[in-house]
């Protein structure tokens, strides 16, 4: 479990987030959605550690992130797994050695040992094989796919996606959808997935947390967000005069 | 107050790679790859830039001191000393700057845009560690090699002259790089180009690793570090020479 409690970031005197608290629950597809520019890479790259925030709190369990030092952070991001929009794949690396990469630095295991594990990782994420290739070789789906391999490499107990379908086409994007919810069953990992495709909240979102100038605006199931009176959620999920017209009717 | 911002951001940045790796296994590994790409790949250029400058000295050196009471020996004592004292170290580390320095910075500069090395920190990797060390170690340990073989290379370039342009003879040039020879300054030669690998690989990495934006940021930051690192050679190069050479 993650809980953010009441944290804030500003840039310039302007509030990217403000006075946000959400809970996200393990074994659960938790998606952060909102507009370009309403704060959600913010929040996800806060949760990570990779931008501080200004004020408030964010517990791992019983462990609250925000006061640890570096070396109590780097222990617990041994914990985390992260997809980044464009994969982050090391270029100088094969896909191999791209997935064995955390395993190498981060346990003892044998080559062989190593291998088995990579091994399975790809086989999980449907890109076995292709072990030699090098990132610059792959499709935007399949560097998709490897860098999940990298992210689960470590059996990591919480799962972050920064824009998991962007730049892909909506079929190949609901795959990398239904792979990530997959692995956050059968690892039971807390999973938070940052996105504005629809197509990924009707199809994985467990929890919605939607995101609107920096604040909280609402939080519900994906069957309820099609039935919501916020404005502004409306205003982004049926931005299209064709869905208003649907939801209408 | 930008300046002491970023000397502070610079000293928090070595402090980070200088921090206990990882793996020790993993840094040797890292280290020998670096000495390839930052030390190997620069014998080419240490090569042909010593050859052609110490063929040019000794011409320059014979035309400046035709003179009858000069004896002719004389050229190859100012090559060589040439070469020892300023060639070989300050103006290859220039050199070396802007062939190393600029790849240093676009390497991490690129890292940085495409958020590998925020890949590498939520791994729980200390990046600039992990990066930026075996870069340090690669360059303080092979830049003194590149800087011998610029000075043979360049005593090279100087015999050759003499013998395909005729400046002075051959024996008489051997005669001269031998004469008056001050061993002490060969290790002054390697404690300079030492240093010099320690600037041009810490300042590329801080402004690569701290790039924000694109492409063009990323290009601007390689020049940068370029500049940066050859200024600092300059008034390291002062520096050093006063205290090393009173």
């Amino acid at each position: 479990m993650i809980e953010v409690k009441h944290i804030y970031k500003s840039y310039e005197e302007s509030f990217v987030l403000n006075d946000v608290s959400v809970r996200f629950d393990q074994g659960k597809c938790n998606l952060i959605i909102g507009r370009s520019g309403s704060g959600k890479t913010v929040l996800l790259k806060s949760i990570v550690g990779l931008i501080e925030v200004d004020e408030g709190e964010i517990w791992y369990d019983t462990l609250n992130f925000c006061h640890m030092g570096i070396s109590a952070r780097q222990e617990i991001r041994k914990e985390m797994g992260m997809l980044f929009q464009g994969a982050a794949l090391f270029d100088s690396l094969s896909v191999e050695e791209n997935v064995m990469f955390p395993l190498n630095m981060l346990t003892s295991q044998s080559r062989g040992e190593k291998l088995d594990r990579v091994n399975f990782c790809l086989e999980r994420v449907k890109v076995a094989g292709s072990n030699a290739l090098y990132p610059s070789e792959l499709s935007g789906g399949m560097k998709k796919r490897v860098a999940i391999a990298r992210a689960i490499a470590l059996n990591p107990r919480y799962l972050f996606c920064d824009e998991p379908n962007s730049g892909l086409d909506p079929e190949t994007g609901i795959v990398i959808d239904n792979l990530i919810r997959e692995l956050t069953e059968e690892f039971n990992m807390t999973t938070i997935v940052n996105s504005h495709d629809m197509n990924s909240v009707l199809e994985i979102g467990d929890n919605v947390v939607f995101i609107y100038k920096g604040c909280k605006c609402w939080e519900g199931t994906r069957q309820e967000i099609l039935h919501t009176d916020n404005e502004a959620l409306n205003n982004f999920v049926f931005a299209t005069n064709m869905a208003r017209q649907i939801k209408q009717k | 107050m930008h300046l002491l911002t970023q000397i502070g951001t610079y000293f928090l940045l070595m402090k980070r790679s200088f921090s206990r790796p990882e793996k020790y296994s993993v840094l040797y590994l890292q280290t020998m790859r670096e000495i390839e790409k930052v030390g190997i790949n620069s014998f080419p250029i240490v090569v042909i830039v010593s050859l052609f400058v110490g063929a040019v000295i000794t011409i320059q050196t014979n035309f400046n001191i035709e003179n009858p009471l000069f004896p002719r020996y004389i050229v190859g004592v100012t090559v060589r000393d040439s070469l020892l004292l300023e060639f070989s170290s300050t103006m290859v580390a220039l050199i070396l700057a802007g062939k190393v320095g600029s790849s240093i910075a676009s390497e991490l500069g690129m890292m940085r845009v495409t958020e590998q090395i925020d890949a590498l920190e939520v791994m729980g990797i200390n990046s600039a560690s992990y990066l930026i060390l075996p870069k340090i170690i690669a360059a303080v340990l092979f830049f003194p090699i590149l800087c011998l073989l610029s000075i043979i290379i360049g005593l090279v370039g100087g015999y050759l002259s003499c013998i395909w342009a005729n400046v002075i003879p051959p024996s008489e040039y051997i005669y001269g790089i031998q004469y008056a020879f001050y061993p002490y300054y060969i290790s002054y030669a390697l404690t300079k180009m030492a240093f010099y690998a320690l600037i041009i690989t810490t300042v590329s990495s801080y402004f690569g690793y701290y790039v924000q934006g694109g492409a063009v940021e990323v290009g601007k930051s390689s020049t940068r570090a370029v500049v940066q690192s050859s200024v600092l050679i300059l008034l390291a190069n002062l520096i050093l020479t006063r205290t090393i050479l009173q």
